[in-house]
């Protein structure tokens, strides 16, 4: 069986807001899965039903083939084999980032090396730092290193990358795809388009407790196929023409500009476009 | 690869170890905790200058109430004020999703309020020695049932903290909510006072809770034993003692279970 994460028909309400209204996921081995949909949506809810966190109303559940629900000695086998990156933890960070690692990793029965993860994160110079020294990108960083110090089969990000700088977040893309080249399978949320468009190779629109679409980035709501906009400026100013054939208009427009197009641009929908158009009247 | 995770005791110990380094490094709360019982000894010994019946002077009197009160303060006021701040923190929600169970937490909470009981029952009595002419017990009986009311009184004192730590809303809050509860009953068990001076109704509400059989217990330690006969019973009552205290354990136990959050939620 392929599936890390298999959800069928999942339901959850809170008096009467329906925050999950059935929802089918399945999310395979070694992929990186995003969900994505506006506050409100019913995101978080799924995701803290699949990380055991809460109780479900309905529907079925397996994570690594084991109901989240679970309780004792299998709860904590199975945590043995996930990991999770909640959104913010703040603590008093007395310990030194290398304490907390080892200490962490004696929680897990194959943990990682604490240096080796020191070192995956960025952080092998703060190993004797204390954690209330470190910056807020440094203290997530630290939060990715103890998500993944058991050597995890099924990694939980929510919002890794909130508050870092561009050059930051660029570096943590980079230690998410190490992890995609050792097998783990990571369930991604973000409100980044960008972030899981690079990272994700597949992605879920959720909106109101249901999910809109699963595509890859490049697929979803048709995007793919979607029309190009093609500008350029002509002697009456700038022009746009929507077309499902750029390449052919282009040369078109070439001929007739006899060479060079001025101020040329081709341009297709991004990931935010289309998904602020699927989600569009969720926030009215 | 094997898929055997280590037992919630080897964790707890590895729990405990953590939480007394985190504790050493905040230095004003080590000072604190460490220094209050020696200060307040050093008021009351001041205030009161009289010597009870038969030559106790009333530090002596008084250790056994510091020593009392020391292991609600460190048990069940510290952890009812700092596990609502952990909760809310998150650093708690953390540690549920690992295969750390709650029964580690508990231990490596048990094991710092004792170590840190140890120290400041040490200190307070040394300080007690030399500065204020306390008397140290000589018989071994004596120092057995020392023991075991440390022993008993801070596993007691830490379930009920944990316990209780479900009560506060918030961090913020929990000192509010805990502080008063634990003035209260200093009061009516007798820890300031001479506990059969207190009014009677007093002294039967506090009969309910531990720190009244914590302190008691202490006095059969550091009294003459001519000085069972003033106890409302005419004896020290070690037995009953040693069950109430035992069954207080129990409840703060199965309560700190059944009763524990991970989560604001």
């Amino acid at each position: 069986m392929s599936g890390v994460i298999e959800v069928r028909n999942l339901k959850k309400s809170y008096g009467s807001l329906d925050a999950v209204a059935g929802i089918d996921l399945d999310i395979h081995q070694g992929e990186i899965f995003s969900l994505l949909g506006p506050n409100g949506a019913g995101k978080t809810t799924t995701v803290e039903i699949l990380e055991g966190f809460r109780s479900r109303d309905g529907g079925q559940v397996s994570v690594l083939g084991v109901d989240p629900a679970v309780k004792g000695a299998a709860a904590r086998h199975w945590r043995n084999r996930i990991g999770i990156v909640l959104q913010s933890t703040q603590d008093s960070g007395d310990l030194t980032v290398g304490e907390t690692l080892s200490h962490f990793a004696k929680y897990y029965s194959n943990p990682r090396n604490p240096e080796e993860v020191a070192v995956a994160v960025g952080l092998e110079e703060k190993s004797k730092a204390l954690v209330r020294t470190l910056s807020g990108g440094q203290r997530r960083r630290l939060d990715v290193a103890l998500g993944i110090i058991g050597n995890p089969e099924l990694l939980f990000l929510d919002e890794p990358t909130t508050g870092f700088d561009p050059e930051a977040r660029r570096a943590f893309w980079g230690l998410i795809d190490a992890l995609r080249q050792d097998g783990t399978t990571i369930l991604l949320t973000t409100h980044y388009l960008d972030e899981a468009e690079a990272l994700a190779d597949r992605v879920a629109v959720i909106n109101q407790g249901k999910i809109i679409e699963t595509s890859t980035p490049a697929e979803l709501g048709g995007r793919a196929t979607a029309l190009a906009t093609v500008s350029w400026k002509s002697s009456n100013g700038v022009q746009s023409e929507r077309t499902a054939n750029p390449t052919e208009f282009v040369k078109r427009l070439s001929d007739t500009f006899q060479g060079e197009i001025p101020e040329l641009i081709v341009k297709r929908p991004s990931l935010e476009d289309i998904y602020l158009e699927m989600i569009g009247g969720a926030d009215e | 690869m094997s898929n055997k995770v280590p037992s919630a005791l080897t964790l707890g110990i590895a729990r405990g170890g953590l939480e007394i380094r985190q504790f050493m490094r905040q230095r004003e709360s080590v000072v604190f905790t460490m220094a209050f019982p020696i200060i307040l000894l050093a008021i009351f010994g001041s205030v009161f200058k009289d010597t009870l019946e038969g030559g106790v002077t009333f530090a002596q009197y008084f250790v056994a109430g510091m020593i009392a009160s020391g292991l609600v303060n460190t048990g069940f006021q510290q952890l009812a004020i700092l596990i609502p701040m952990e909760r809310e923190f998150g650093s708690l929600k953390r540690l549920r999703g690992t295969p750390a169970p709650a029964s580690s937490y508990f231990i490596g909470k048990s094991i710092l309020v004792f170590v840190s009981m140890a120290v400041q029952v040490a200190l307070l009595l040394v300080a007690g020695v030399i500065f204020f002419g306390v008397n140290l017990p000589t018989d071994p009986m004596k120092w057995v049932t020392f023991t075991w009311l440390i022993v008993i009184g801070s596993a007691a004192s830490t379930a009920l903290g944990i316990a209780f730590a479900a009560v506060p809303k918030s961090g913020r809050g929990a000192s509010a909510v805990v502080s008063p509860v634990v003035i209260i009953l200093q009061f009516f068990s007798g820890v300031f006072f001479v506990f059969t001076q207190l009014p009677g109704w007093m002294q039967q509400v506090a009969a309910l809770f531990p720190l009244k059989w914590l302190t008691q217990g202490m006095r059969s330690v550091f009294l003459p034993d001519t000085y069972a006969v003033q106890e409302v019973a005419g004896s020290w009552e070690s037995g009953r003692t040693l069950l109430v205290l035992t069954l207080w354990l129990i409840a703060g136990v199965f309560l700190a279970m059944r009763t524990f959050k991970w989560d604001r939620a």
